[in-house]
């Protein structure tokens, strides 16, 4: 895995998530929200510290509700955790690194 | 000389944090400002500011955010992302403990703010982030087309609620009394407008709905005692505020709701801790209030450490 985030949408988010092995982190985002653009660089931040261990991913709501609604996201911004393809679990609205690095070892 | 680590200490991010940040790095203390998550606090999940003056079109509370964080980090203000757990004032250098080290300091301003207050009814909780929300900006366009309710009647419940008809079909504004309590100006806004339905006199008792998200509520008129069901997508809640105090210890003095006591240098109840913004025991808490009462902290807390005259840090 790589450094950096991989934005996804509703065709590709299958293969790059559900079919993914390990840990993939899917940031639902609209460029409208501004907790979404305070939380974009904590993810970024994440992605240097931790891309060896996590796939991190994001995918616009604007652009891929088929995808934001499947998984009922009502709120943002929604960070899916999923591991071997199943949702491990999920957090709503502004938190801390250290509450991600915090869930993502819990799921490890 | 016991080696102490700051001169200042500031926690918390959002307006008054900032604002505190600038004028301490401006005096040129040894400061550092910590954030346990990330910057701007409150004013984040603002849509559109019109009462903060010097931006006469209004400015995106996200905006307002950058702007007051670039200008403290122009002076050097040194800013990182930290949770504190407590302080121990019991000594004139105080102890800031937070996850993983204690940090000391000669002054603390306590800018920790606020957060939006619960309801505290059934289907609040199961339902966050599936249609029950705090925040308009960031989920409102998912409720383009829908009907919604909001409950509250202060400035944010009528501010947020007159946003949200850019994408519901229909507003219902909760409120407990028989008149509204946000500014006159916001109040002509909603009546005037026409998806807006106020629900006078009336409390939410519960939030139902299905694995999708929200599907109903229940709506108890408070004079006639009758409950009366509504199908919304989306349930907004914007009951007042409760302050983020509770990691601060006996000696800080609170009010009854927890707010910090000042006095007019925004000093506490322990000399060399302050406390500026929404978090403090005050009549208004605006963006307006917070900074300049962070002004006010970020002096009074200079003025301390020289009168210690101790040889700075550094």
């Amino acid at each position: 895995m790589a450094e950096g985030v991989l934005e996804i949408n509703d065709s590709n988010f299958k293969s790059e998530v559900l079919e993914a092995d390990g840990i993939v982190l899917v940031d639902f985002w609209a460029p409208w929200c501004g907790p979404c653009k305070a939380i974009g660089p904590i993810i970024e931040d994440l992605s240097a510290s931790l891309g060896d261990k996590v796939k991190f991913t994001k995918c616009n709501v604007d652009n891929n509700s088929a995808s934001s609604a499947k998984y009922g996201v009502r709120s943002i911004p929604t960070l899916l955790f999923f591991k071997d393809g199943a949702v491990a679990d999920q957090v709503v609205g502004l938190v801390s690194k250290s509450k991600l690095e915090e869930i993502i070892n819990s799921i490890s | 000389m016991q080696n102490v680590d700051y001169d200042l200490v500031i926690i918390g991010g959002g307006p008054a944090g900032l604002t505190a940040g600038l004028y301490a790095a401006r005096a040129r203390l040894n400061v550092i400002l910590l954030e346990k998550s990330v910057t701007g606090g409150q004013i984040i999940v603002t849509d559109w500011i019109e009462n903060y003056p010097g931006f006469p079109e209004g400015i995106s509370g996200i905006d307002l955010t950058n702007k007051m964080s670039e200008q403290a980090k122009r002076f050097g203000l040194k800013m990182e992302t930290e949770e504190v757990l407590s302080i121990d004032c019991s000594e004139k250098v105080k102890k800031i403990r937070l996850s993983d080290k204690t940090i000391t300091a000669y002054t603390v301003i306590i800018a920790t703010g606020a957060s939006p207050s619960k309801l505290g009814v059934p289907g609040e909780d199961a339902f966050y982030g599936k249609g029950v929300s705090f925040c308009a900006t960031c989920d409102g366009p998912f409720f383009s087309g829908s009907v919604v309710a909001a409950v509250g009647g202060g400035d944010t419940a009528v501010q947020e609620s007159i946003f949200l008809t850019k994408f519901a079909k229909k507003v219902f504004i909760i409120h407990r009394r028989n008149e509204l309590r946000a500014s006159k100006i916001l109040q002509e806004r909603a009546f005037a407008n026409d998806k807006i339905e106020i629900l006078w006199d009336s409390v939410l008792t519960n939030i139902k709905g299905a694995k999708t998200g929200v599907t109903n509520i229940s709506v108890k008129n408070v004079k006639t005692e009758n409950t009366t069901d509504y199908a919304v997508d989306g349930c907004f809640i914007w009951v007042g505020i409760q302050p983020n105090s509770g990691f601060l210890g006996d000696d800080i003095k609170l009010d009854e709701h927890g707010f910090v006591l000042v006095d007019k240098k925004m000093e506490t109840s322990v000399q060399g801790v302050f406390a500026a913004g929404d978090g403090r025991s005050t009549p208004l808490r605006q963006i307006a209030t917070a900074i300049g009462d962070a002004a006010i902290a970020a002096v009074s807390a200079e003025h301390y450490i020289e009168n210690l005259q101790i040889k700075k840090v550094n």
